[in-house]
């Protein structure tokens, strides 16, 4: 493969001749509940590529993550295991997920660690269940983001999220998950866990070349005897702009639960199409979000004082 | 290390084997991953426990702590057995083929001249046949029973796969699959690499566990070559750098030796420091260390360093023990006999084995003056943190006198890292506070301390009113001032001495390297290894041009490494006889006819002719050792022994407990405890969220791994009836700890003797400072003893004991 | 070579400056004005970079520091985050847990600002002036040193041995440091020296 620069391996600029954020609102594909025009031109598509056979579960993401992004994530404790935080918090948009699983073919220990994450799905099952008019956006390199100024902190995102990622602050009650460094990105950057990454297991670059070192990668893992070897960029969810090498592909579960196949929710599809067409201003809030309510199945996680105040909110935008 | 980290991505197999590269070298470990992704090469995690690194490795096996010189020895049996070995290089390159002298024998755990009252050896059999000529006698053919080659194959027939079985708790298969795959390394055009660190290091027989693969990898010849190498990955990012300016109780800079009380006279002193080659036409480097002496003592004492007074010899402090190491330290502190002491970034209270008897000694002291830049337990040992620090304040007598430092981020000058790379830094932060630089605080003790002196007088002020101190601004000498010391400059106009008109270097001119240096007191050097770091050329430790010419990973314009900027020692052995690299894929350098070059700086002679000198240029033999005559203190080759707390008796010498020969002070002896006592085998280790006992006080590392916790397996859990996460106490004889329980199958019980051996692993990383949750550190546990040639204390095999208990009491 | 690793242009002997920068390596060739509706302003424009080596472990990774304010022009500093240098051989950019969190270590609570004394038999520190400690350091040094000082042994062979103050050097300050300090100790006799390579 040549030589190239659009891996996350390169230093950040300074010059403010160079950091002028290069993603618009021109460059967006979806915009939570309202449509928006064409875009004025395509990205190329972007992907980080998660190689978990070459993690070693450092955690160095999460604290790049945490540098980069300015969170606070909790102190907490040990509860006899290696995750910390215990889980994706809004002050944790990254997390390593250990788990210790005897192959059954061989008799050997494997210690699998997946970064859990954003996985910036093409067809985002958060933005379609979105109620706030912008609130989550998706941009024609396919970075989905959330604008935390139109969020509502409903937690709709969460249902429609095929891999449970976003996680609503009790500070502001929005909704936080990894942007995908869209702040880096936008000036020519790499996201800050994958310049971090000590074993480049975590590389950044255009789709189409991470699939190729992807290729190189399975092919080197066939050779160690892992047959089934392979990438995980679920077509459920139309691929993903994270993606995984895993030694076991066929068993994307042994991976601290990675979802066998990820879909968009067929309610979320639905309340997208009406959308669409009813608009999202027209419908009112109360009314757009105890319909969408009523048709999720489970706990809504929203309080009430969430609900109003996000009602509040949306009434001054509207 | 030997080689580099960049040097890591030519190897064809990694072994990490005492030590944990991914999770306490993570970015070094790249080397490891750009290896196996780019090269097809292997990796072999042997450990207690299985790591992050052994999560990528394509091989683990399971190994009891403290067992590796069994191990090892058994792969070089394994070697010798099924002819893996690379003979060309053996039989050149080391000492083979040399003949031992009459006497020399091994019986039963012990060599010839082991004194039990002394714990020490006459070492006078250990030594090589030396004939009339002067020469030591060698038989190129290795018949000759008593040559060493014989004498190594009679050494390790013991270890048999069997042998390492019963003591390591290794499974037979697993260890002859490592030991199929290490052999595979004996062809000259496939290399292994050794990746160790404190794993070895930390045992009372530390430096022979390192010596018993350095001896494989001699006989694999893997020894100066790309992707080969004895690499250890020293723990902190300028412990080289401290190792190599000698900052230890019996250490001059560059690896000269501080005099003993019985070399009364300089030319005493160097009597013993002939280094006469051992075979004809050897290079024997050392013979050059009276001029490393002189330029030394010229760079402290200048002037007053004269040869009438021998160089100032006399100012030289005169050791009457082998060193004032730590553990001896605080055992004379502990003893009520030390007024004082200084810790300049450093945490002994966690730190040092036996806490308790580190909090003791601190105790006793008049004074105590700590500088760092961040808080530590140390300089707060007095305060009380109820269980955390139980202790009254009141009855410490101790005064504290704590200095801030600044970090890294706010000061300028080089750091040495593992694979001997200077590098430079620049300051890019403000001190915070009243924070000073290290130079400026130890430049104000020394000012102030001579200025009293100078008035008052008192006990020998000479070489305190004479120290060298031609700086610019006397109270804050600049770093590179001091790198220009270190590297060295003509204290008077140096001629050529085959032509006394010509000028070799002006008056006060940096010497260009070490070859140079005189030992008539005509130049300064203050360490003559880092010579060539920073000359007229100017600061070479700042160059930062990183073209590396055909991909070697030698990158060598960047930074110095030293000595003389080469970065693969020993590289003339990637050479055979010839001349002619043993794997023309991997050339580091070659003989043309009529010198030596290539992409790194020749470890030898240019013109030394390939079949005459021997690449290992600083032993007197020419050639690498194999048995290391009497220069060990346990023996010329590696013994098995246990642990001074182990879970087992010494199977192949049920005698000996622990190392026979390791210093152990009597109030410590009755606090070593048995496996009847203390059942389980614990080991102690870094976690790669944490760097030691600093980034607890960072919020987001503190974030990440919040709480101290042991590790156990899950059939010792159900044994103790230990749930998950639950809190758990562990005590040895010396002190006991709280901690959470991680029950995890990535530590399995061991076979060994026969016996189930259960692993217990405690972290490093907590205390009673800092933002992460408070906790102890492993050395509340551990035992006072050290490995008995660098008393490197025994931190990773000790017995403990464990039970379900309840959370400590919250302060 | 692969792709990840791909060697970079480097900066001769430049310790401090702007690098290079990879600007539309994304396909964005143009400047734009950019209507920030949704990402984060890039948020190291216009700091000063000052290339450093982490303090960890000996893998010694090259770092940038970015800071408001510029040391050498006088001005007070402050860093503001730190990262890889991708220009360095070892590191490549990538920085371990430890390293990526520098940023939280130079300004951590409980870095040391001030000197203090903790006075025999006390329970708390109390701050005190540079000079009161050091002098302080300098006196009791003297008062051991000439008390105890062996100069001779029994045979008046000169020994020059101080073995009852010791010294106990760190792990990460630079060799500079390390040369001055072991000047400093060694000229006073101190024989109880020793540092972090011992465990």
């Amino acid at each position: 493969m040549e030589p190239s620069p659009r891996t996350a391996t390169s230093n950040p600029p300074v010059a403010a001749s160079a950091t002028a954020a290069n993603l618009t609102e021109r460059d967006l594909v979806r915009r939570s509940a309202s449509t928006v025009p064409p875009p004025a031109r395509q990205l190329e598509p972007v992907a980080k590529l998660i190689d978990v056979s070459k993690c070693i579960g450092c955690k160095a993401c999460q604290s790049a993550c945490v540098e980069w992004n300015d969170t606070k994530p909790a102190l907490e404790t040990n509860t006899g295991i290696y995750e910390n935080p215990h889980d994706l918090t809004p002050d944790m948009f990254t997390l390593m997920r250990f788990s210790e699983w005897e192959n059954p073919q061989t008799g050997n220990l494997e210690w699998l660690i997946r970064k859990d994450g954003c996985m910036h799905c093409e067809d985002p099952g958060c933005l379609k269940a979105c109620p706030a008019p912008g609130a989550i956006v998706q941009y024609s390199n396919g970075i989905v983001d959330f604008i935390h100024e139109n969020c509502i902190g409903c937690g709709y995102c969460i249902k429609g999220c095929p891999f449970n990622i976003p996680r609503i602050s009790k500070v502001d009650h929005t909704a936080y998950k990894c942007t995908l460094c869209s702040d880096r990105v936008a000036v020519g950057q790499g996201p800050a866990c994958a310049k971090a990454c000590p074993t480049h297991a975590i590389t950044f670059g255009t789709k189409e070349d991470m699939k190729k070192l992807a290729d190189s990668r399975i092919e080197d893992l066939k050779s160690r005897g892992f047959e089934n070897a392979g990438l995980y960029d679920p077509p459920g969810v139309g691929g993903t702009h994270v993606m995984y090498v895993l030694h076991h592909n066929d068993k994307p579960a042994i991976y601290s639960g990675l979802p066998e196949d990820p879909k968009v929710s067929p309610v979320v599809n639905a309340w997208k199409g009406m959308a669409k067409y009813v608009g999202f201003a027209a419908m009112g809030l109360a009314a757009a979000a105890g319909m969408l309510h009523s048709a999720f199945a489970g706990p809504n996680r929203v309080t009430r004082e969430d609900e109003e105040k996000a009602e509040d909110l949306v009434k001054e935008k509207i | 290390m030997t080689n580099s980290w960049t040097d890591i991505r030519n190897t064809d197999l990694v072994v990490i084997m005492g030590g944990n590269a991914a999770e306490a070298h993570p970015c070094g470990f790249k080397w490891v991953t750009e290896a196996k992704a780019n090269r097809g090469a292997k990796l072999i995690v042997v450990d207690p426990r299985f790591t992050r690194s052994a999560s990528v490795a394509d091989f683990y096996a399971p190994i009891r702590q403290g067992t590796d010189i069994a191990f090892l020895l058994g792969v070089i049996n394994y070697c010798i057995q099924n002819d893996k070995i690379q003979w060309d290089y053996v039989k050149a390159f080391t000492n083979a083929s040399y003949v031992v002298r009459e006497g020399f024998a091994y019986k039963d755990g012990l060599f010839t001249g082991y004194d039990e009252n002394k714990r020490d050896y006459d070492r006078s059999s250990w030594e090589y046949e030396i004939a009339p000529d002067g020469f030591a006698v060698v038989d190129e053919t290795l018949q000759n029973p008593r040559c060493v080659w014989n004498l190594l194959k009679a050494h390790v027939a013991t270890y048999t796969p069997e042998m390492v079985e019963r003591i390591c708790g290794t499974p037979k298969d697993k260890f002859l699959k490592v030991a199929e795959m290490i052999a595979e390394c004996s062809s000259p055009t496939k290399t292994m690499t050794s990746m160790y660190a404190l794993g070895w290091t930390q045992h009372s027989k530390g430096s022979q566990n390192i010596r018993a693969m350095a001896m494989l990898q001699l006989i694999l010849g893997n020894i100066g070559v790309r992707g080969g190498g004895m690499n250890a990955l020293r723990g902190h990012s300028n412990i080289q750098g401290l190792t190599d300016i000698g900052l230890m109780s019996n250490l001059i800079p560059g690896y000269l030796n501080i005099p003993v009380e019985r070399e009364a006279d300089f030319t005493t002193y160097m009597s013993s420091r002939t280094f006469k080659p051992l075979r004809p036409n050897q290079t024997s480097y050392w013979q050059n260390y009276r001029k490393f002496f002189v330029s030394f003592q010229k760079s402290m004492w200048g002037d007053a360093a004269t040869p009438q007074n021998d160089f100032a010899y006399d100012y030289l402090p005169k050791l009457d023990v082998p060193s004032y190491d730590v553990l001896r330290y605080f055992e004379m502190m502990h003893q009520g006999r030390v007024t004082g002491y200084f810790c300049q970034g450093f945490n002994p209270l966690l730190a040092f084995p036996n806490r308790q008897k580190i909090t003791e000694s601190l105790s006793k002291l008049k004074w105590l003056v700590t500088m760092d830049p961040l808080e530590t337990e140390t300089s707060r040992f007095w305060e009380n943190h109820g269980e955390y620090n139980n202790v009254d304040p009141a009855s410490i007598q101790t005064e504290v006198i704590q200095l801030p430092s600044t970090c890294f981020a706010e000061d300028e000058g080089a750091l040495v890292n593992s694979g001997r790379w200077l590098q430079w830094h620049w300051a890019g932060g403000s001190p915070p506070g009243e924070a000073k630089h290290d130079t400026w605080i130890m430049a104000q003790i020394h000012l102030r301390l001579r200025a009293l002196y100078e008035k008052e007088g008192g006990a020998f002020p000479d070489p305190i009113l004479n120290l060298t101190w031609n700086y610019h601004d006397r109270n804050e000498p600049t770093p590179e001032e001091l790198a220009k010391e270190l590297n060295g400059y003509a204290v008077e106009t140096l001629y050529d001495p085959a032509d006394p008109a010509k000028i070799v270097l002006e008056k006060g001119k940096q010497v260009v390297n070490f070859s140079v240096l005189r030992d008539d007191g005509t130049t300064a050097c203050g360490c003559w290894i880092y010579s060539g770091c920073f000359n007229e050329a100017g600061n070479n430790m700042a160059r930062r041009d990183n073209t590396d010419p055909d991909e070697t990973g030698a990158y060598p314009n960047w930074s110095f490494s030293w000595p003389l900027n080469r970065r693969i020692l020993y590289n003339r052995a990637s050479a055979d006889l010839q001349g002619n690299p043993w794997d023309p894929s991997r050339k580091l350098i070659a003989w043309d006819g009529t010198k030596w070059s290539g992409y790194d700086v020749p470890d030898i002679a240019p013109n030394a002719p390939p079949d005459v000198v021997g690449p290992f240029i600083m032993n007197q033999e020419g050639v690498s050792r194999l048995f290391a005559r009497g220069l060990m203190r346990e023996g010329p080759f590696p013994v098995h022994y246990e642990p001074f707390e182990a879970p087992i008796a010494n199977v192949v010498a049920p005698n000996i407990r622990g190392n026979p020969v390791a210093r152990i002070f009597q109030g410590d002896v009755a606090q070593f405890a048995t496996s009847e006592e203390f059942p389980y085998a614990a080991t102690s280790y870094r976690l790669t969220e944490h760097f030691h006992y600093w980034t607890k006080h960072n919020v987001v590392n503190a974030t990440l791994q919040p709480e101290f916790f042991v590790e156990i397996s899950e059939q010792l859990a159900a044994e103790k009836g230990i749930a998950h996460g639950s809190w758990v106490r562990v005590w040895s004889k010396r002190g006991e700890v709280k901690a959470k329980a991680v029950v995890t199958k990535r530590i399995k019980p061991l076979i060994c003797d026969g016996k189930p051996v259960h692993v217990v692993g405690i972290p490093l990383h907590w205390g009673f400072t800092g933002k992460a949750r408070k906790g102890w550190g492993p050395n509340s546990l551990t035992p006072f003893v050290g490995d008995a040639n660098i008393e490197t204390p025994e931190y990773k095999a000790f017995l403990v004991n464990i039970e379900p208990t309840t959370a400590p009491a919250t302060v | 070579m692969n792709m990840e690793l791909s060697r970079r242009g480097f900066l001769k002997a430049a310790g401090v400056g702007v690098a290079g920068t990879t600007l539309g390596a994304f396909g964005f060739t143009e400047l734009e004005a950019a209507q920030a509706a949704a990402v984060r302003p890039f948020k190291l424009t216009n700091t000063m970079e000052t290339r450093n080596t982490c303090p960890y472990c000996s893998v010694a990774c090259g770092i940038i520091m970015y800071s408001k304010g510029d040391l050498r022009k006088g001005e007070t500093a402050e860093i503001i985050h730190i990262e890889g240098d991708a220009d360095h051989p070892t590191n490549r950019g990538t920085l371990c847990p430890k390293g990526a969190a520098l940023r939280s270590f130079v300004n951590a609570e409980t870095r040391l600002k001030y000197p203090m004394i903790r006075k025999p038999g006390s329970d708390k520190f109390e701050r005190v002036s540079w000079d009161q400690a050091l002098d302080r350091i300098a006196r009791l040094m003297k008062e051991d040193r000439d008390a105890n000082f062996i100069a001779t042994n029994e045979a008046g062979v000169p020994i020059n041995r101080w073995t009852t103050v010791g010294f106990l050097a760190a792990s990460a300050t630079t060799n500079e440091t390390a040369w001055l300090t072991y000047k400093v100790v060694r000229s006073t006799g101190i024989v109880a020296f020793d540092n972090q390579a011992r465990v």
